[in-house]
């Protein structure tokens, strides 16, 4: 009950922060979505990390550790920890001085600009959009499954808050928050947020570490001493392409819409100073802590069916009531951060670039566009609600889909780096990139949610293909055994329960049962260009050691591919307007010297 | 040649995040600490140290004189609701 308490005192505190930014903020589009762009050095480093970490960076990766080891630290945190600040560094600076000379408030709007193209923002939008959509749904299902886990009493079969009514508050927090506050409501609440969710992988794991008899030392050296687990203090069972492609992963971080949003908010660019020096280290300070618990709880709770809960499992064994409860609403924090910018991203780009674009403000004026903003707040966060209570069972489904949106935002970044740092890029060259990303989305979805076909028929493509099938089973159980195992089912620590009661991978092609087999999808010669997964459905790029999770990640050629195309049909076509690489590529004082630029043509 | 030596130092720090060397090694830092992690950790300092660098080396201060320009009529419509 003790930690429902104080949940609930700090959802009260959410909301009363966004009223009081209501109080201060003014009927415009430019306030209520940017805050005035007048947000300050401390705030927009708080804020900006608040939108980029959702709830993933605390459940989501101590979660992946306990089932694959501290090799997730390196995999995520630390390629975050080098790619983010950078982008934040050449691309978020880069916006924006944009958007305050030309007073651009999202990315679409730059783009139309930038390619004297409204076509091309349009699809960008869509796709901007469908690729946000499910992260918003996802938001709330995490918010209403951390509610419903933490207000399970202890001995008690049921929740005090069921999923229903989790998801519930935590939508109604959210939507209070930015439907009055609007930018403004939701960096003064990120404020508080980042700080309490920053200070809960040191505070748990001093908590956990005085509750442990032994400390940890006692507890690796166990693990490390089982050959059952000591894989998960390596990155035995990681396979090398799939670390490096990770590495191209945060290039989706500056290309999602409320990260780009947010740096259009800064007061000064001197704000992002700070902020990308300082970047990685709370990268460390959260992720650190959470993925060392992670494979400490193999040791400590060493049956979890469900290891995303294990911090949480942690925390209600080793912490006291009142501080589990503080520490659950620094979960929460990291939900509601991420997933307030998300709703009022989703709502800046429809009110800017639908909306207001295609003549709504000119017809109803500017207050009523702020009206739709609000508007539009509330009908996306019922619909969100719905389909998360509605499709609980299909998380899977969601989950799915922002996998797809990471890869999406990353194959994406050629695009803007095009527009701030080529002048000869053409939208041809835009709108060739946008769509090869899209088709491979859709390409990547409908070959991954293809049910995985029985073991005889995986085995067929490559017998087919001519390839030695028992030397490519060879090459797995002997020379690359790690990579064999290396889906999230077979990577399960061996004594979970789910691995001890099916036999995985691992344990089949030890006892030489059954080999982990390939379904190659996509074959030239001896060289699988695509597979599949079968047990996952995970696609993989140039499987050059033919084994299931070997070769590249699908983001290693969308990245490739779409820089491909983007600089392919830039040099085919017309380059844009003198005008255009004048208003764009001068310095601004030198710019300042110039005639205004003709109006952005129409295609 | 400063921009050649930035250049240099965000590669190499790129390169040095494929530890190959680490990949099979359990050794504990500290005697709790595994040695991959505690790299790692590490890594993310000198990312910080590296960008620390180019702040102030190669910081775009140009961009900051970026004042509203002629042809920013959405800007100036934004601000004009109450």
């Amino acid at each position: 009950m003790i930690p429902i308490i104080v949940i609930f005192l700090y959802l009260a505190v959410i909301a009363t922060i966004g009223f009081i930014a209501f109080k201060k903020g003014r009927d415009n589009t430019e306030d209520f979505f940017l805050a005035s762009r007048t947000v300050g050095s401390v705030v927009f480093f708080l804020s900006l990390f608040a939108t980029n970490m959702t709830a993933f960076a605390i459940l989501g990766s101590s979660g992946l550790a306990y089932r694959r080891g501290i090799g997730i630290y390196g995999l995520m945190a630390s390629s975050s920890c080098f790619v983010i600040p950078l982008t934040i560094f050449f691309i978020g600076t880069r916006l924006w001085a944009l958007g305050k000379r030309f007073g651009h408030q999202t990315q679409v709007q730059f783009f139309r600009d930038r390619w004297e193209c409204d076509a091309i923002g349009t699809i960008i939008f869509l796709l901007s959009a469908a690729m946000l959509v499910p992260y918003m749904i996802i938001s709330i299902m995490g918010g209403g499954t951390v509610l419903q886990e933490i207000s399970i009493s202890k001995g008690a079969e049921s929740a005090l808050i069921p999923y229903w009514l989790g998801c519930a508050i935590v939508a109604v927090v959210v939507t209070i928050n930015v439907f009055f506050g609007g930018m403004r409501g939701t960096v003064w609440v990120n404020i508080f947020q980042t700080i309490l969710f920053l200070c809960f992988g040191f505070v748990a794991v001093m908590v956990i570490s005085h509750a442990l008899p032994g400390g940890f030392g006692e507890y690796m050296h166990k693990l490390d001493s089982d050959p059952k687990t000591s894989f998960l203090l390596t990155r035995d069972r990681m396979p090398p392409a799939e670390f490096w492609s990770y590495t191209l992963i945060p290039l989706s971080s500056i290309m999602f819409p409320h990260m780009a949003i947010m740096c259009f908010s800064a007061r000064k660019m001197s704000a992002f100073r700070q902020t990308v020096v300082i970047y990685p280290i709370a990268i460390l300070l959260i992720w650190l802590p959470c993925i060392f618990l992670g494979v400490l709880g193999v040791a400590t709770l060493p049956r979890l069916s469900d290891p995303d809960g294990v911090l949480l499992r942690m925390l209600a064994e080793y912490a006291p009531a009142w501080l589990a409860g503080l520490l659950g609403a620094g979960i929460i924090s990291a939900v509601m951060g991420s997933d307030a910018h998300q709703v009022l991203a989703m709502s800046t780009m429809f009110t800017k670039d639908i909306y207001v674009h295609y003549g709504g403000r000119e017809k109803y004026g500017e207050k009523a566009a702020v009206f739709f903003a609000r508007a539009f707040i509330l009908v996306v966060t019922i619909i969100a609600y719905l389909i998360a209570l509605n499709l609980k069972e299909k998380q899977g489904i969601f989950e799915i889909a922002i996998r797809f949106a990471f890869s999406g935002f990353a194959a994406m970044a050629p695009v803007m780096i095009a527009a701030l740092f080529w002048k000869r890029s053409t939208k041809w060259g835009a709108l060739a990139s946008t769509l090869f990303v899209a088709v491979t989305l859709i390409a990547s979805g409908l070959l991954q949610g293809k049910p995985a076909p029985p073991p005889a028929t995986a085995a067929k493509p490559i017998r087919a293909a001519g390839i030695n099938n028992e030397a490519a089973d060879s090459t797995l159980a002997k020379a690359n055994p790690p990579e064999a195992n290396s889906s999230p089912e077979a990577l399960k620590p061996a004594n979970a329960p789910v691995a001890e009661s099916k036999p995985t991978m691992a344990s089949a092609a030890a006892s030489g049962a059954a080999k982990p087999k390939v379904d190659v999808v996509w074959q030239v010669g001896s060289t699988i260009i695509l597979s599949r997964n079968p047990a996952t459905g995970d696609l993989r790029f140039w499987n050059y050691n033919s084994t299931p999770a070997g070769g590249f990640m699908s983001v290693v050629p969308m990245v490739f591919g779409s820089a491909l195309c983007m600089i392919l049909f830039s040099l085919l076509t017309r380059p844009p307007s003198r005008a255009t690489i004048d208003k764009y590529f001068l310095e601004p004082t030198n710019a300042r010297n110039r005639p205004v630029p003709a109006p952005a043509t129409k295609i | 040649m400063k921009k050649l030596l930035l250049f240099l130092l965000i590669a190499g720090i790129y390169l040095i995040h494929q530890d190959v060397w680490n990949w099979k090694n359990a050794d504990l830092v500290f005697g709790f600490l595994p040695v991959g992690l505690a790299y790692h950790a590490a890594y993310s300092i000198l990312a910080a140290i590296m960008m620390a660098i180019l702040v102030k080396f190669a910081w775009p201060a140009e961009l900051e004189q970026s004042e509203p320009h002629d042809s920013a009529p959405d800007q100036k419509k934004g601000q004009d609701g109450r």
